[in-house]
């Protein structure tokens, strides 16, 4: 293949990686941003939900598509649960102190990880897609007879991946309006300006944390069942996410919704695209490298406020 | 007996207690606790920034793997002698936490957790990168041959399980002198209340990059030694679940005290290797300890005893 075509396809192929990581990264985003609690676990949230995506499809018989859509429904629900309850059991009991809950989220990121692997087994394994139809892309050349489309060997993508391009910008969205637009929104947005006096105006702020640590876990849950039929379900398959999710997060600034959807796109865009390019252990080296040097000398991100 | 000599028991008593056991155990567990010895060691520098200057670093293994890969690979490829390649491993930690504090600590809080971390992801895929000399993933292995200092083969368990308790003892007895030093007690002083100390006149940066490169330097002497005592180098050692142990190991054993690390890392020790007996899937025994600690023991065992009973350890 010739450059363009090749750069075509690295740009599709990032666009779906940057949809489902800023479906990911805002569900870590969200909890910070009103919590003030980094979850460590958040990858585990993101895998138990492929998982359960792989359970929910293999017991459902018949067309794919049935699975597939309860399996949408059923692993952020179930993901959403866990959280709330790791949020009942001991974020609230240490008083959502910053060093204990990152300790005890890691120990949260073990449980799951290694809950999963005695369940669920070390093997990696597939979703089949609701559907996947190859589409051949066109490309343009200067050819003999002028400008003429032709349709080059290996150019091409599935319907799928552009029904999960498509879905992310939906519950985007979606989220979007959830946040500006209703009762629930608002109520997060106060917790998230001020605990004290949303507290005193009669706001449940306990239970804000709980609906907010839920939602971050289904967010991401939701973002991995749309990635498992293309990419398969293990029991480890949250590490990547998770230090993606760290750093569009910090890039983004900590607790920006708008800076974090722009860094996710920019960072899965780029993931996708250098890594075609370059090897990807370089680049993710790279990345990683220039997240902590961001960190150091910009820590309030790019749209983010300077965080106490 | 006052406070000092009261520690100086302690801690002599404990190495005596160490020596006893070399000669007494069975060669298995002999061997258990030489490894026990050498990660208590990684421990010890852990303790040094996180239970007494109060910085939690979520990257300690970057400097484990400075020591190991710096000291492994001057024996593996550069082909040289056990003491100068333990040395080459040493610079390389030194060097390592010297950038990384210089760059570590302009943050704080959770920005210098995830700035470790970032750090130490960034060292792990390098190794990874590097994988033509480092052997990637599955690491290398150095020469049982060269594994030796002055006729003395470390290959042998009892002189093994001592090369193991000296380097225990050294960074030991050197952390608890520290301790007792002004520099120590500076450093406990930022832990308590960073302002203040800043106010009486201390300089809290110096301070905090001291203690930064005191504590890398004995990660990597760890790490040094793992490689030359266990003749095994690999990636395992510098991904994040080793720089997790660390701060299990110093939570359970109960962080700022001195015998701490050596019984966290013990504790663990015997019952990961328990529980692997049983499952794959051990690394649950960590996580459910991290969750019970944050929840119900957030001094640790040596703390916790320290608080109810023996007010003076130290």
């Amino acid at each position: 293949m010739d450059f363009g075509p090749h750069l075509i396809l690295a740009i599709l192929e990032g666009a779906v990686g940057a949809s489902v990581l800023a479906l990911t990264a805002l569900g870590l985003s969200l909890v910070f941003g009103v919590m003030r609690v980094v979850n460590v676990a958040h990858g585990e949230f993101f895998m138990l939900g492929a998982v359960i995506a792989w359970f929910v499809a293999t017991s459902i018989a018949g067309h794919p598509a049935i699975g597939f859509l309860a399996a949408l429904v059923i692993a952020p629900l179930i993901a959403g649960a866990v959280a709330m309850l790791v949020d009942r059991l001991i974020l609230r009991n240490v008083a959502y102190d910053p060093e204990a809950t990152i300790v005890g989220t890691i120990g949260v990121l073990y449980i799951l990880q290694q809950s999963t692997l005695m369940i669920y087994g070390p093997e990696a394994r597939p979703v089949e897609p609701p559907f996947s139809h190859r589409i051949a892309l066109p490309w343009l050349e200067w050819g003999e007879n002028g400008l003429a489309f032709y349709f080059p060997w290996g150019l091409s993508i599935t319907s799928y991946k552009l029904f999960v391009i498509a879905a992310a910008v939906v519950i985007l969205m979606v989220f979007w309006l959830v946040i500006s637009r209703t009762r629930l929104g608002l109520i997060m947005r106060a917790t998230q300006m001020d605990r004290e006096t949303a507290l005193a105006f009669g706001i449940p702020v306990q239970r804000v944390y709980s609906i907010v640590f839920g939602f971050g876990a289904a967010l991401a849950a939701l973002a991995a069942v749309l990635i498992v039929p293309i990419q398969q379900a293990h029991y480890l398959m949250g590490h990547d996410p998770l230090l993606l999710s760290f750093i569009v997060v910090i890039i983004g600034g900590l607790g920006s919704v708008r800076g974090t959807i722009v860094a996710a796109l920019l960072i899965g865009m780029s993931d996708g695209i250098i890594s075609v390019f370059l090897s990807p252990t370089l680049s993710k080296i790279i990345a990683t490298l220039l997240v902590a040097i961001v960190l150091v000398f910009r820590p309030q991100g790019l749209y983010g406020k300077k965080m106490a | 007996m006052n406070l000092d000599a009261r520690s100086a028991a302690l801690h002599l008593g404990l190495i005596a207690v160490l020596v006893a056991l070399g000669f007494v155990l069975p060669t298995y567990h002999q061997g258990n606790l030489a490894r026990i010895l050498v990660l208590a060691t990684y421990a010890v520098g852990y303790n040094v920034l996180f239970g007494y200057t109060g910085l939690l670093s979520l990257g300690h293994a970057m400097f484990f793997a400075a020591g190991m890969y710096g000291c492994g690979l001057a024996m593996h490829l550069g082909g040289i002698s056990v003491i100068p390649a333990l040395v080459v491993g040493l610079i390389s930690a030194v060097v390592l936490s010297a950038i990384v504090a210089l760059l570590a600590l302009r943050t704080i809080g959770v920005a210098f957790m995830i700035v470790t971390l970032m750090f130490a992801q960034s060292v792990y895929l390098t190794v990874l990168y590097l994988g033509e000399w480092t052997g990637g993933d599955e690491g290398f292995v150095i020469a049982q041959a060269s594994r030796q200092i002055a006729g003395y083969a470390l290959t042998e368990p009892l002189t093994r399980y001592f090369a193991a308790l000296i380097l225990f003892s050294v960074s030991l007895l050197i952390t608890a002198r520290m301790m007792q030093m002004s520099f120590g007690r500076v450093l406990i002083g930022v832990r308590e209340n960073e302002e203040r100390t800043r106010m009486l006149g201390y300089d809290v940066f110096r301070h905090k990059l001291g203690a930064v490169i005191i504590s890398g330097t004995i990660c990597g002497a760890a790490g040094a030694g793992y490689a030359v005592l266990f003749g095994y180098v690999g990636a395992t050692f510098a991904s994040v679940q080793y720089s997790i142990f660390p701060l299990l190991w110093v939570l359970l054993g109960g962080m700022g005290t001195t015998i701490g690390p050596l019984i966290g890392v013990a504790f663990m020790f015997y019952l990961i290797d328990y529980a692997s007996g049983l499952t794959n899937a051990y690394m649950l025994i960590a996580g459910a300890a991290l969750v019970l600690l944050t929840l119900f023991a957030r001094a640790g065992i040596v703390g916790e005893i320290r608080n109810r009973w023996v007010p003076w350890l130290p």
